[in-house]
């Protein structure tokens, strides 16, 4: 009962918290650029789409590793090593968010504007099309690092849930695959994906909840600047970011109300979200259950 | 090429990248806990533990922070985990099949993954507007939120390890359900609440988002629950930032302390787990 209250006492709170901003920018907060203290002018489009981006850079890279770290956990590895390797992918995921940030600003973003950022600027800036997400100075910090931070991040998240789904899979089905011939990886490919796409999409949708609300990781290594810049090289910012640097200096009651709509977006991008990954874990479950 | 060989040696392929897939991951966290251990052994010291957080350019430690931290932890814990631990035995024993639970269990899910920022906005919201002040007490709460869904879901996973035939037996000799569960499931999936708790602990505790503005942080020693706080994850995050060296020296040194505990805590959890008849369920 009192986990319910809660959920709609959130939802009640943030909406009334919001309101001012919202009824006096109406839909031009979801479109517009300018976010400006100073003349009270406050615009979502930036935090918006560096939220979207980084994920979307976090969702590439990660759900390819994830997929392959469940592929060798359920197929390839030997046993004794099973253990070992999935606690520590599991142990990945219980490091607190402030420690991948801090990492991430000290460790990953010297290196990539010392050696990955020249190169990419070098061989990739060059090219007509994606060219233009890879222009302009090095910095370190930006909407790609914040990606590969959150890429990381999330990893643990896809690859554990992805070979729980794997796991799932009854023998019998892969066994008649190598009964006809079939290689490992066609087993894989044309048995076992099929069997558990609906989970797998379950999977990769928390992990994508998760990164979209991640605050601290992307705070420290996005470099908060308000604007919408082709680069991916280029400062950004995301939603939380926004919120976690402003929210305690912001004066006036439209700056901070500004801000709490902010968090009510991402509260229903999220939502949406992780809503639709529980349903289809949800209709997973219920199948798994008529088969047994 | 024949056939034959193309699909062997995409077979090779495929089959090494996965393994690469792996390593990347393994390297990831190898390059993190060896840049926390290699970053904050070197500020590890006495005064660490004895002194407060320090101005910039003089010698200091985190007491305040670490007393901070653990203090806003159990009050969390102590607030959410009944919360939780009951929820979760509505879900396992009464509710067990009715609609109402369904959806519960659904919107504890829900706010099992929610960005634990939001639960930060809405405690500023609903305590730190209304009391005009931020306060230690304000952070317990946010933590306490967030605590209450990774308790729930354990204590209902528990919960239902219990066999059904020692519950019938306890009902058989005329208990009543509120006796069943307090002297016969409670002690029979104690193990796997305490795992519980402890796996909310371990979540709890590197949670900086909702402190961030509701126990926002103290430079000083403060044992008032009504007062700002000083707490590790927000020194963290304020120290790594500064464009000070021992302000970052500091902050590392805090990161170590926590990533170990958080760690150890998720270590023992996992123990305390297989040691448990029936295994892996309480994952």
């Amino acid at each position: 009962m009192l986990v319910l209250a809660l959920l709609g006492g959130v939802v009640v709170s943030l909406l009334h918290g919001a309101w001012p901003a919202l009824a006096h920018f109406k839909f031009g907060f979801l479109t517009r650029e300018i976010w400006n203290p100073v003349t009270d002018e406050f615009g979502a489009l930036a935090p918006i789409y560096g939220t979207l981006m980084t994920s979307l850079i976090a969702m590439l890279l990660a759900v390819p590793l994830g997929f392959g770290i469940a592929v060798f956990l359920t197929e390839l590895c030997p046993g004794w090593l099973k253990r070992p390797v999935g606690v520590a992918i599991e142990l990945l995921a219980a490091v607190p968010s402030i420690i991948f940030g801090i990492w991430g600003l000290f460790v990953l973003a010297p290196i990539l504007q010392r050696h990955v950022q020249p190169w990419l600027i070098e061989h990739v800036g060059s090219l007509p099309g994606i060219g233009r997400l890879f222009q302009g100075p090095p910095f370190g910090i930006g909407v790609l690092s914040a990606g590969l931070v959150l890429a990381i991040m999330v990893l643990p998240f896809v690859a554990a849930v992805t070979r729980d789904v794997f796991e799932t899979v009854p023998d019998v089905l892969k066994e008649s695959g190598y009964g006809l011939g079939a290689t490992t990886w066609e087993v894989i490919w044309q048995v076992i994906v099929p069997y558990s796409r609906v989970g797998m999409v379950g999977g990769i949708m928390l992990g994508l909840g998760r990164a979209l609300g991640e605050t601290m990781a992307v705070t420290f290594v996005i470099g908060n600047a308000h604007r919408v810049s082709a680069s991916l090289l280029a400062p950004g910012t995301t939603i939380s970011a926004t919120i976690a640097n402003e929210f305690t200096e912001a004066v006036g009651d439209l700056y901070t109300s500004s801000l709490v709509a902010l968090g009510v977006l991402l509260f229903l991008i999220t939502f949406t979200v992780i809503a639709a990954a529980r349903f289809m874990l949800l209709r997973l479950d219920r199948r798994a259950l008529s088969s047994a | 090429m024949t056939r034959r060989h193309l699909r062997k040696v995409g077979n090779a392929v495929a089959l090494s990248l996965s393994i690469v897939a792996t390593l990347v991951g393994l390297a990831c966290l190898g390059a993190i806990l060896w840049t926390l251990i290699a970053r904050g052994v070197a500020g590890l010291s006495v005064q660490l533990f004895t002194q407060m957080t320090p101005p910039p350019g003089s010698q200091g430690g985190l007491l305040n922070a670490i007393y901070g931290s653990v203090v806003m932890t159990v009050v969390g814990i102590f607030i959410g985990a009944p919360v939780g631990i009951l929820a979760g035995t509505y879900l396992a024993e009464y509710g067990r099949w009715s609609r109402l639970s369904a959806v519960i269990r659904f919107v504890n899910d829900v706010l099992l993954s929610a960005p634990s920022i939001i639960v930060g906005l809405f405690v500023y919201e609903v305590l730190v507007v209304r009391m005009g002040h931020f306060s230690a007490l304000a952070g317990a709460v946010a933590l306490a939120i967030i605590a209450v869904p990774v308790t729930v879901r354990t204590t209902e996973d528990m919960l239902r390890l219990v066999p059904q035939s020692m519950k019938d037996a306890s009902t058989a000799l005329g208990a009543y359900p509120w006796r069943t569960i307090t002297s016969i499931v409670y002690p029979a999936a104690r193990s796997g609440i305490v795992t519980g708790l402890l796996l909310a602990i371990a979540r709890v505790s590197g949670e900086t988002a909702p402190l961030l503005f509701t126990a926002l942080n103290n430079q000083f020693w403060s044992k008032n629950m009504n007062a700002p706080m000083a707490n590790l994850p927000v020194v963290i995050f304020q120290f790594a930032l500064s464009p000070y060296k021992d302000w970052q020296q500091l902050a590392w040194s805090g990161a170590l302390l926590i990533t170990l505990a958080i760690l150890t805590l998720s270590i023992i959890a996992r123990l305390i787990v297989s040691a448990l008849p029936g295994g892996k369920a309480g994952r």
